[in-house]
């Protein structure tokens, strides 16, 4: 029984390990207000989607299998997150159980098991009558294949013969066992036998093996405790074999249960966006080497949710552009416009919708973040040794085809120092086939970029009318020597807007 | 005062020679002669630290009663060589790992054939025996196979091979061998059913009913992903019968009588199967392994054991990078911090007088120079990089005990009372270590007596390690060696551990211009690092 909604050939792993820089990607891409949202206060589906978000997708068809389940779960979200409600039925009766049963004999474990199997006995029952009801409203492949698999494995016929074989073994007080004589002639390689095939062998061959019996008496103690051991010895072998049954059937359901709750969260993320007027729509994946990468209408998801009104949308033609600095007016959009970069790429690799009107770009290898952060509260580097050291920790990470996004960084310095440094890590990175959007106050850096010439930079700015407003928009625009600081301190010290 | 004496051996059982006179002649592995190991404690044993050593090399063997072998020095020579030659073979990996291997089936036949005493429903009983048996007879053809494949030199192990390959061609053991494998192979056949049912017990012959355990995996096999968890509960257990299971083996005894009755047959055929040669092989090449075992991880940290070349006379003695094992020992990982010393007594050259600052490394380098001799004469790897010694006819040792104010009172006289009935007992094979005794009085006094008794002791002619503070005594005559005890020049608080031959000057500055090039002890060591 496989579920294979996240996957074609594989398993979701909801525990493995994320990249090196995923603590740094949910810092400066505040993955943390678009995973709240996710949640709807459900802390697993945070979970799954953040971990579905940092491990990234690295194939555009894996991605495209993703996005048809997606765009199954919305068309019928109501069937989704039925299907996700038994799942986690499913798994919690793990947790019932175990509030009343020891772990201390092989009969507790049978017993254990037998009630555990019976209520997930149950639940496969509804997860198959769900699957009758409505998988031909279904058209992706993943869940084409799930509801056909949950029809044919778990028919009627199979249900039974599991209630059988849970009845069969309730007896707690007999046992039919064979054995063969061990150390110390003890028995040894105690197998629980199907006992009615004595009766039946016996029937065939009336002259058949003479047996010798003996009864423990009732107030002998010692002696029934050793009957129960013996007992417990028979029986151990299927003890187990239920009990990683039941820990298979579980496992089923909490497979099912993490990779529905991928889907669920993203049902609960499109309501939200949808609820606040922000467009969403399934990204155009691309082979990592390809080099067109552009956008119309992107937005940051996760700032939609800190604003009254949608955000602003920027439309970037990036197509063979290797290197992308965004310069320009403080407080005009250049963080926000480089999260929203950032988030659409994992939104994309995760399989999910974008925050976009239209969004197409390469897969990225590994995606990093260098933002400006505040002093070091351990004070065991200054800020630019500190910033340097992020930095080496990327190099050692980052390969061809990655994305880098830099948020002013070097700026811990001064002009001069940092544009040196700066430019000596963006040629090494871009020559080792790394895609930089570079947002920077660096007027050095950016002015000797641009008089480059290259063909593969493309230079933004943050856009600021002539009265000093900033429209919160990038657009193509060479590096200007000011950031506009001045009209921060007018506005500040309540002094008269004007240009320079 | 202490001393050893070997008179007052205590000769411990003499183990049967091998039964059959058809089959090679071997005794020991430890003695190429005869020589019996002896119980009590050298008394020089604890001033020199070996009775922490010795618990350390025997700890972990405690069955094997190894240490009354730690308590014997060879008499002769011929022994040392006779012992090294067995621990160069062992420490070969293949022929250690088959000693291993044998010593644990041995142990594990001793185990059964306690039980076989020890339990009491005959049914297990006697198959405790017959597995020791078999045990027994595995181990050692597996054991005779092993070393017939490996190439020793010693003569001890090559006489040992001889013997067991005579052994295992016996007609005694080959009966033995091929009846406890029949008769196990013949209870290991039987195949039983119980069935339990509201407490009554029916024993049968297995009729071939089908497992459960397999119909329910195969009733969940569309389920499985990969390894489950184990969910198999140890049922409490005494590893021993109890009555029900006994009544059940005596019910299956009579479902199938011919294989018990085989057994029973066995069980008194075959009394005391266990060969003394090869018993007494079991537990005297463990000596060899327990100290291999002990300074293994001291060879790892870097200390250097060798096997000494024995030399006639004390005016050849020399040896390198010696350190104290006691000490070693303790430091365990960190004994690559252990200082190493050299010494050496050169032609008529025979007490090193060591002086030097409290705390610098004296008396533990006097306990270095008596275990040398002592591990010398057992014949085992000695604590030294390179070590050319002398075997002593004798040990003594005379510490002073400093900080003991009762007996401060006479000690003086009581100290020389030791020292004659010590020169009276040495000979010029002797080794005698003196540390700081005759001090217990003015300056004056202790040169006087000092120089008597050095006078004594080289008349003598025994070798002799005296720790002394008096510098006097350093410079007495042909026979005296000055060693100091070294101080850094700059901090004479710190001390190098570091013994070398020079004059006693009370202090230690000559060093100073080496420190100042960096080439003092502890700097040289750390610019050149590992």
């Amino acid at each position: 029984m496989k579920v294979r909604l996240m996957d074609r050939g594989r398993d979701f792993d909801p525990e493995q390990s994320l990249p090196a820089q995923a603590d740094t990607l949910e810092q400066d891409l505040e993955l943390g207000t678009l995973l709240d949202v996710i949640a709807q206060g459900d802390g697993y589906l945070r979970t799954i989607a953040q971990r579905s978000l940092l491990s990234g997708l690295q194939e555009v068809d894996a991605i495209r299998y993703r996005q048809q389940i997606l765009a199954d779960c919305l068309k019928h979200p109501a069937v989704v997150r039925a299907l996700y409600q038994l799942a986690v039925k499913g798994v919690e009766t793990k947790r019932d159980a175990r509030f009343y049963w020891f772990r201390d004999s092989p009969d507790s474990v049978l017993q254990k098991s037998i009630g555990m199997l019976g209520l997930l006995a149950d639940g496969l029952r509804q997860l198959r009558q769900l699957a009758d009801e409505n998988a031909s409203g279904f058209d992706s492949e993943g869940f084409t294949r799930l509801f056909t698999a949950l029809r044919q494995e778990l028919d009627e016929e199979y249900l039974q013969a599991v209630a059988e074989h849970l009845h069969g073994l309730r007896f707690r007080r007999d046992a039919f066992m064979s054995a063969s004589l061990g150390r110390a002639n003890r028995g040894t390689n105690y197998v629980l036998r199907k006992p009615e095939e004595r009766t039946l062998l016996q029937r065939i061959t009336p002259s058949g093996p003479a047996g010798y019996s003996f009864t423990i008496g009732e107030r002998d103690e010692y002696g029934m405790q050793a009957l129960a051991d013996l007992r417990g010895r028979g029986i151990g072998l299927v003890a187990n074999a239920l009990a990683q049954s039941t820990d298979h059937v579980l496992g089923f359901f909490g497979l099912l249960r993490a990779e529905l709750g991928f889907y669920v969260g993203c049902l609960n993320l499109h309501d939200q966006l949808v609820e606040r007027g922000v467009a969403t729509c399934f990204p155009d994946p691309l082979a990592p080497h390809q080099g067109v990468a552009s956008a119309g209408g992107l937005r940051d998801a996760a700032l939609a949710f800190h604003l009254q009104q949608p955000p602003v949308g920027n439309d970037v033609d990036a197509d063979r552009k290797q290197l992308v600095i965004v310069t320009g007016a403080n407080q005009g959009g250049k963080t926000t416009f480089l999260r929203s970069v950032g988030l659409a790429q994992l939104m994309m690799q995760a399989g999910m919708f974008v925050a976009a009107d239209w969004f197409r770009a390469p897969i990225c290898r590994g995606l990093f973040t260098h933002f400006k952060r505040e002093e070091d509260p351990t004070m065991t580097r200054g800020k630019l040794e500190e910033e340097l050291h992020r930095m080496s920790d990327i190099a050692d990470q980052v390969t061809a085809n990655s994305l880098l996004l830099c948020n002013e960084s070097f700026a811990a310095t001064n002009e001069r120092e940092g544009s040196e440094i700066a430019h000596q890590v963006l040629q090494a990175m871009t020559e080792a086939g790394v895609r930089v959007v570079f947002v920077t106050h660096l007027h050095d850096l950016a002015e000797r970029v641009h008089r480059q010439q290259l063909d593969a930079a493309l230079f933004l700015r943050a856009e600021r009318t002539p009265d000093g407003n900033r429209s919160f928009r990038i657009i193509p625009g060479e590096p200007l020597p000011t950031s506009y600081g001045q009209d921060s301190y007018r506005r500040i010290f309540g002094l008269p807007a004007g240009t320079r | 005062m202490t001393q050893t004496d070997r008179r007052g051996v205590h000769a411990e059982q003499v183990p049967a020679p091998a039964r059959s006179s058809a089959r090679a002649k071997f005794g020991s592995i430890l003695f190429d002669d005869v020589q019996e190991a002896r119980t009590e404690r050298p008394a020089f044993f604890i001033d020199l630290n070996l009775d922490q050593v010795v618990d350390g090399i025997v700890g972990g063997r405690d069955d094997y009663n190894l240490t009354p072998f730690f308590h014997t020095p060879v008499e002769r020579g011929d022994t040392v060589g006779y012992r090294h030659e067995v621990f160069r073979d062992l420490e070969k990996d293949a022929l250690r790992a088959a000693v291993d291997e044998f010593a644990a089936a041995m142990r594990r036949v001793r185990s059964y054939l306690a039980l076989v005493e020890k339990q009491p429903y005959v049914h297990e009983t006697q198959r405790w025996f017959v597995d020791a048996a078999a045990t027994y007879c595995g181990l050692v053809r597996r054991f005779a196979d092993a070393v017939a494949g490996i190439e020793v030199e010693s003569r001890g192990l090559r006489r040992f091979r001889g013997y067991l390959a005579g052994y295992c061609s016996s007609p005694v053991f080959a009966s033995l061998e091929s009846e406890a494998h029949e008769v196990i192979d013949g209870l290991q056949a039987v195949r039983y059913t119980v069935r339990i049912k509201a407490g009554r017990v029916t024993v049968q012959a297995y009729a071939g009913e089908s497992d459960y355990t397999v119909e329910v995996e195969r009733t969940f096999a569309r389920f499985r992903e990969g390894a489950a968890e184990d969910h198999l509960v140890k049922v409490p257990d005494s590893g021993s019968m109890d009555h029900v299971e006994a009544r059940i083996a005596e019910l299956v005894s009579r479902l199938f009588p011919a294989q018990f009755q085989a057994l029973e047959v066995f069980f008194r055929a075959h009394g005391d199967f266990v060969d003394p040669v090869i018993a007494r092989f079991d537990r005297e090449v463990q000596f060899y392994l327990a100290y291999a075992d002990y300074i293994q991880p001291l060879t790892a940290a870097g200390l250097a054991f060798s096997y000494p070349v024995l030399v006639d006379g004390w005016g050849e003695t020399a040896v390198e990078g010696g350190f104290d094992l006691a000490l070693a020992g303790k430091a365990g990982s960190a004994a690559g911090a252990i200082v190493p010393n050299d010494f050496a007594l050169r032609g008529a050259e025979r007490i090193l007088v060591v002086t030097g600052p409290n705390q610098g490394g004296k008396t533990t380098f006097a306990r270095m120079v008596g275990q040398l001799h002592y591990l010398a004469a057992l014949g085992v790897p000695v604590t030294a990089g390179s070590a050319r010694l002398a075997l002593a006819d004798q040990l003594f040792t005379l510490f002073g005990k400093r900080e003991d104010i009762t007996t401060l009172h006479g000690r003086l006289d009581e100290e020389l009372v030791q020292v004659r009935a010590i020169l009276q007992q040495a000979t010029s094979r002797s080794l005698i270590l003196l540390n700081e005794v005759l001090s217990s009085t003015t300056l004056e006094d202790a040169v006087y007596l000092g120089n008597e008794v050095l006078g004594r002791v080289a008349d003598r002619g025994c070798a002799t390690v005296w720790v002394t503070f008096v510098d006097e005594l350093a410079d007495t005559g042909a026979a005296t060696v000055s060693m100091m005890a070294g101080v850094h020049p700059d901090d004479p608080s710190q001390r190098t551990y570091k013994i070398a031959r020079k004059p006693a000057d009370g202090r230690a500055y000559a060093s100073a211009l080496a420190e100042k090039y960096g080439l003092s002890y502890p700097r040289l060591r750390h610019r050149i690092s590992p």
